[in-house]
């Protein structure tokens, strides 16, 4: 059983620790600017969305160039965000994305 | 709830996108302790992202737990340093929100408030829930069909509207989405989701704060 991601576990607790420790431990985090701060709220929305559109929405070829491919998953995609926005449940929404996954495929859509 | 359905479903996503082992999936679950970060780095690793640029990533994903850490601060202060080294690992979205919320109500301090929901409420039911979706995941032959593979955008997209309070992080959000998907038909995926993820907030900053949404 592979264990070669384990390092990988311990080197993102690593980076994590400390965000989580810095106001606990060391209570001066006022002295950090406010921009910063700021900056750091804006991070999470960011890049959890570009990972869900970029997945969504590209592809790459066997010649490992990006392109742009349509298919049911951007329904799905889209129902679970209006879904968790809706009514505040994730799970719900992903049940909704592969319950459409799963019937748009049945149906013969990429 | 959310913990066991969410982890079984990392769990599932990380075998079935990523081949993670049980042993690997686990160590996240134990270890790196971080929902959307975890899922994040299936991502990462399957657009062949290096780690030291996951660790840059994962660094900047989970910065908003300094926020959480800075508020709960004050309700900690006068207990031991071992105590807050070890209540830190224990911190996520789940354990700020539902310890600050109790100790907000009444108006002090309670271990029982914390580490309840931290580890009773969150690390076991995730932990067990990740090795349960590990598990099932290795026998799901063609995850496609099962449309398993939406699993991993729809999270992301998902967990990015639990972050939405405001049109900042609104904006930060579509900028995020818009960069990665240009950036990637221009370089690549891995250079995309690194670009939204450093320039959507820049972008965010830029406009004026507002109501909360």
């Amino acid at each position: 059983m592979s264990t070669e991601l384990v390092p990988l576990a311990f080197l993102m607790w690593a980076v994590t620790y400390p965000s989580r420790a810095v106001g606990l431990l060391a209570p001066a985090l006022e002295r950090l600017p406010r921009r910063a701060l700021e900056y750091l709220q804006l991070v999470g929305p960011a890049i959890l969305a570009a990972l869900a559109a970029v997945n969504t929405v590209i592809a790459t070829g066997d010649d490992g160039r990006a392109f742009i491919v349509v298919g049911v998953a951007w329904i799905a995609v889209a129902v679970c965000i209006a879904l968790v926005y809706w009514r505040r449940s994730l799970l719900l929404g992903l049940l909704a994305a592969v319950a459409i996954a799963v019937a748009g495929r049945a149906v013969g859509l990429n | 709830m959310g913990a066991v359905g969410f982890g079984f479903v990392y769990g599932l996503t990380a075998r079935t996108r990523a081949a993670f082992s049980p042993i690997e999936a686990s160590a996240m679950s134990l270890v790196a302790f971080g929902g959307a970060a975890q899922f994040a780095a299936i991502g990462y690793l399957v657009a062949g992202v290096s780690w030291p640029a996951i660790a840059v990533l994962t660094l900047l994903l989970n910065a908003r737990h300094v926020l959480y850490s800075a508020a709960l601060a004050p309700w900690f202060r006068g207990r031991s340093l071992p105590e807050r080294a070890v209540a830190a690992h224990f911190l996520t979205d789940e354990s700020f929100a539902l310890s600050v919320a109790h100790f907000r109500r009444i108006g002090r301090f309670d271990p029982v408030g914390y580490w309840y929901p931290a580890i009773v409420a969150t690390m076991i039911p995730w932990n067990i829930a990740t090795l349960l979706g590990v598990t099932v995941g290795a026998a799901i032959v063609e995850p496609r069909k099962l449309g398993i593979d939406v699993i991993f955008p729809a999270a992301m997209g998902g967990l990015a509207v639990g972050l939405i309070t405001g049109r900042r992080e609104l904006a930060a959000a579509i900028a995020g989405a818009l960069i990665g998907v240009a950036v990637s038909l221009a370089v690549s995926a891995t250079a995309g989701v690194i670009a939204g993820g450093v320039v959507g907030p820049l972008i965010g900053l830029a406009i004026p704060p507002g109501e909360e949404a």
